[in-house]
């Protein structure tokens, strides 16, 4: 089988030829585009170093056939930095040592741009960990992970009550 | 991964078509398909992609007052409408506490109705498994089986059915619509799933290329929209399957029970309907006494199928708490920690 797919992968058209309907969009990524940030852990669904966004929504990219995703919308970790500028969650991860080893970080930023734009975390801690535990951390960083997804969902309230006003 | 062939229909008729093929297995998000197939459990020789089939995303309201949700809505969407989690909490919340964000975000509603067991042994081809391989034994017997059924289970397999989605939909009398060979029918979703007698392996009352269209809770399911609470156990606080969960749906008329339903989960095959305990608190008060007495009459049948006794206790006491809950009525917004019972939201503790 050949098939013939594409995607738009964090903003540029991208046409594919599928020789396999096994593969992964996780596979996909890291073994025919190159774009190695979204993290291969343990390929199952557990561990959330894959995530990913497919038309705005965050997903286990290791569970995902390409060929069912013809057509979709998709951004990784390439794509979320404004050119060297990073994106405030970059930063924030950053700031409050939000990782170790790093391993898990491409999918836990992944992971808290969808838990923001899904709106239902808010500023509340207990909420952001809860959204947040499909991403592991063997490291154990998550007390900084919280504190980084929290000051840029306070700041991005901030901002809009600011706007509002 | 063995080899298959991928096709995707545009049409419901056309999928059926070629499901009817043996080897045949239909995929939508594929988060519990796709696991299986990369461990070995499954082996289609076919998948049939269903999740472009136009018009199965939808939740409708239904003229009698009930409600009819696609089968490729998303656990994350149906979740989070508004309108269908303020009508049926106890299923919203139930949704919220299993699996995590990105796996909600994908799955869907049929797709969860047909989530395979979580049996450790279902999963290690190198193990006995009867649901599996049929004729082979089953290791969970004699093995790791503390998380295993005290309901509703035999000598041939000792899994559970691992949904939380599914157990507040039996309680509430939820109906699945499929579509196969010779039309459309409809199946109360108690009846669709089997319990293991001497055939674990057929699990449910599907025919060679059924497809689960659509799922349906009737009108009389909003009369429990200010009383209903799911309560699930499990061995981490979040992102983790149900040891004992149960999902409890009061209607409150002058200080009494009018009407009750209540089902449990992570206990046997099937979400486990407990009609014996509600025949107990049809009428009744609401006092702690009376739930007592209906969650002994719900585990009245239960026996330990290994080393999982503890379940039984665990699970006549999440019965209580579960309608203590839901008596006190349902939280202005779900709490932080869905179904938990560590949750802090106030008024959780009962």
């Amino acid at each position: 089988m050949n098939h013939s797919i594409s995607f738009t992968i964090n903003g540029v058209r991208r046409d594919i030829a599928l020789s396999d309907p096994r593969v992964t969009l996780l596979d996909l990524l890291r073994e025919q585009l190159q774009l190695t940030g979204t993290k291969k852990g343990c390929d199952r669904g557990q561990c959330g170093a894959c995530t990913i966004l497919v038309n705005g929504r965050r997903i286990n990219s290791c569970l995902a056939l390409a060929a069912s995703h013809d057509g979709a919308d998709i951004t990784t970790i390439e794509g979320v930095a404004h050119g060297h500028e990073l994106h405030a969650l970059q930063a924030a991860f950053i700031a409050h040592d939000a990782l170790q080893c790093g391993f898990c970080t491409p999918g836990q930023i992944m992971s808290a741009l969808g838990l923001i734009s899904e709106g239902q975390a808010g500023c509340d801690a207990e909420r952001i960990r809860e959204g947040m535990s499909g991403n592991l951390c063997r490291c154990g960083a998550y007390a900084g992970i919280t504190e980084a997804v929290l000051e840029v969902q306070k700041d991005l309230t901030g901002a809009e009550e600011r706007r509002v006003a | 991964m063995k080899s298959f062939d991928y096709v995707r229909p545009a049409s419901v008729a056309d999928a059926i078509t070629a499901a009817s093929l043996p080897g045949s297995a239909y995929l939508a998000a594929g988060t519990n398909l796709i696991d299986l197939m990369k461990g070995g459990v499954s082996r289609p020789d076919r998948l049939v992609d269903v999740t472009r089939l136009p018009g199965l995303d939808r939740i409708e309201p239904l003229a009698d007052g009930g409600v009819r949700i696609g089968a490729l809505v998303r656990n994350a969407d149906l979740a989070h409408d508004a309108a269908f989690a303020k009508t049926y909490p106890a299923v919203a919340e139930a949704l919220l506490s299993g699996a995590s964000a990105q796996l909600r975000n994908a799955a869907t509603v049929g797709g969860n109705l047909l989530q395979r067991t979580r049996c450790a042994y279902f999963y290690d081809v190198a193990a006995a498994c009867n649901r599996r391989e049929p004729g082979s034994g089953c290791d969970a017997r004699g093995g790791e089986n503390r998380l295993h059924a005290v309901l509703g289970w035999s000598d041939a397999c000792i899994a559970t059915h691992p949904s939380d989605f599914c157990v507040p939909l039996v309680a509430l009398n939820a109906v699945v619509e499929i579509e196969g060979k010779s039309g459309r029918r409809e199946v109360r979703l108690e009846d669709l799933h089997r319990l293991p007698d001497q055939a674990p392996e057929r699990e449910t009352a599907l025919e060679p290329g059924d497809l689960i269209v659509a799922l349906k809770l009737p009108a009389d399911a909003r009369h429990f929209s200010g009383h209903a609470r799911y309560l699930k156990v499990r061995e981490r606080t979040s992102y983790a399957f149900a040891v004992v969960s149960a999902a409890a749906c009061l209607n409150i008329a002058r200080g009494k029970i009018a009407e009750v339903r209540i089902a449990l989960g992570g206990v046997a095959a099937k979400p486990w309907r407990a009609r014996e305990a509600e025949e107990l608190l049809a009428g009744a008060a609401l006092d702690a006494e009376n739930f007592r007495r209906a969650a002994v009459a719900a585990l009245a049948e239960a026996k330990p199928s290994g080393d999982n006794e503890f379940k039984i206790e665990l699970a006549r006491r999440i019965v209580v708490r579960a309608l203590a809950l839901a008596a006190a009525g349902k939280p202005e917004r779900l709490p932080a920690l869905p179904a938990s019972p560590f949750s802090t939201q106030p008024g959780a503790f009962a």
